[in-house]
């Protein structure tokens, strides 16, 4: 599905209808620009999830780890040029029992689970973006 | 005397501090000496990396120094970053038969105001703002904090470094937009302060805003404007930081984390208090510092003791 959000509130709210259908193991991929909105949305899967805290950007920490009914990691993998055995080792910890979204997955290399969905988001203008979810998750 | 170990995130360092707060020494291994020791290219993040490093740099914190407790940050941070100094500071204690104290990185921040000659006593009001982590906080005693105030989205250190990434210098580039910014005019762009409720932080719409004004312009233009940009979106950055500090109402401010390296934010808050620029990036002697003021786990609890990756 592609669909143009006019506000970061709407992105969650596209983010909320996909965390319904997610749940422990499954991994999400989230690609896009600085200031696409990718944080946005892992922000309104991670409520969807029961996160109650900020959910704040993982660029500079590399990865969140959120306890909540249903837990939640949060991974940028920006600052891991390209993901070697160890560092993989390094990151195995976030993808353990929690539903999982990863930033800048294309770092990853071949080394992270396959996706159960594939979200891409695009500027349209400073405050629309266009959101697409590829998955079998019938969305 | 205590000895601190820090590697929750890039920094693998180890110190060692007297009860009564004086740096006996401070070892933080950086990037470039690693490059120096080991020679190749290094992955940017890897516990492999802090493992390389941890033996060699405890070595050179201890130096002959009587040891009488270790201290380690335990959270937060990359959980396998962490494991290594847990795992070292663990081996010590357990090996001299020595006490272990666990501390949380925030709060060792925040010490690396009660180390000597500062010396720096509560009450004040305590901005945190580094690469990971943006917070205001209400500090009465040494042993704690209140939370105030937190980022909602981007830390202000990473606001720094994205927008100078945005800005093509690089990333992360923070103190380059920093030295741009001094030959550009603040007020040439008027850029967003996000409001947000309370005292908490906002600075990805401030990200998006020097995004579109970047689009807006050719390569040409965009050369010219450069300088413009970087002082307009750091007068923006401070701007929001101070405000949230003057909405507290607080007369003692001080401020930690590798932001209080911004000569904007020194120059705006003039009374603040600041640790020596060594101690505002992440270090060990403000883990040991920490550590005066937390309660020690004795051995053998401490070996039970795991990494968090939350604070």
């Amino acid at each position: 599905m592609e669909i143009v959000t006019a506000s970061p509130d709407e992105t969650e709210a596209l983010a909320a209808r996909l965390a319904e259908r997610l749940s422990p193991g499954d991994v999400v991929t989230i690609s896009g620009e600085l200031g696409a909105g990718k944080t946005t949305f892992v922000r309104g899967a991670a409520r969807a999830l029961g996160v109650t805290g900020p959910v704040s950007s993982p660029t500079f920490t590399i990865g969140h780890r959120y306890e909540a009914p249903t837990p939640v990691a949060h991974l940028d993998l920006y600052r891991i040029v390209e993901l070697d055995p160890e560092e993989w080792g390094d990151l195995e910890p976030y993808f353990d029992g929690t539903v999982a979204f990863v930033e800048w997955p294309e770092h990853g290399g071949d080394w992270l689970p396959e996706a159960r969905a594939v979200v891409t988001l695009e500027h349209v203008d400073e405050s629309h973006r266009s959101v697409r979810i590829d998955s079998d998750l019938g969305l | 005397m205590i000895l601190g170990i820090e590697t929750s995130c890039d920094e693998t360092a180890a110190a060692v501090v007297t009860w009564d707060g004086e740096i006996a020494s401070n070892v933080v291994a950086s990037q470039a000496e690693l490059h120096r020791r080991f020679g190749g290219v290094v992955p940017e993040v890897a516990s492999r990396r802090h493992l390389e490093l941890i033996t060699p740099v405890v070595e050179e914190a201890i130096d002959g120094h009587e040891i009488e407790a270790v201290a380690v940050t335990t959270r937060p941070g990359l959980i396998g970053a962490l494991l290594v100094g847990v795992s070292a500071a663990k081996a010590l204690a357990w090996a001299r038969r020595l006490p272990l104290v666990p501390v949380n990185h925030l709060h060792g921040h925040v010490a690396s105001l009660y180390l000597k000659p500062l010396d720096l006593q509560p009450p004040f009001t305590c901005l945190l703002a580094s690469g990971g982590h943006t917070m205001l906080l209400d500090v009465r005693g040494r042993d704690g904090y209140d939370v105030l105030g937190t980022t909602l989205d981007d830390a202000a250190g990473e606001a720094f470094d994205k927008g100078a990434r945005l800005l093509g210098l690089g990333y992360p580039g923070g103190r380059e937009l920093d030295l741009l910014a001094r030959e550009g005019d603040p007020e040439a762009y008027a850029f967003p302060v996000a409001r947000v409720p309370g005292l908490d932080f906002s600075f990805s719409g401030l990200k998006t805003a020097l995004l579109y004004a970047v689009r807006k312009l050719s390569e040409h233009e965009l050369a010219a404007r450069r300088a413009d940009l970087a002082a307009s979106y750091q007068r923006a950055i401070v701007r929001a930081l101070v405000e949230r500090i003057e909405a507290t109402g607080a007369d003692r401010v001080a401020v930690v984390g590798g932001v209080a390296a911004n000569s904007e934010l020194r120059a705006s808050l003039p009374d603040a208090a600041l640790a020596p620029l060594p101690l505002c990036t992440d270090n060990a002697a403000m883990i040991a510092s920490a550590a005066r003021y937390t309660d020690p786990v004795p051995y053998p609890e401490y070996l039970s003791l795991d990494a968090r990756p939350t604070a």
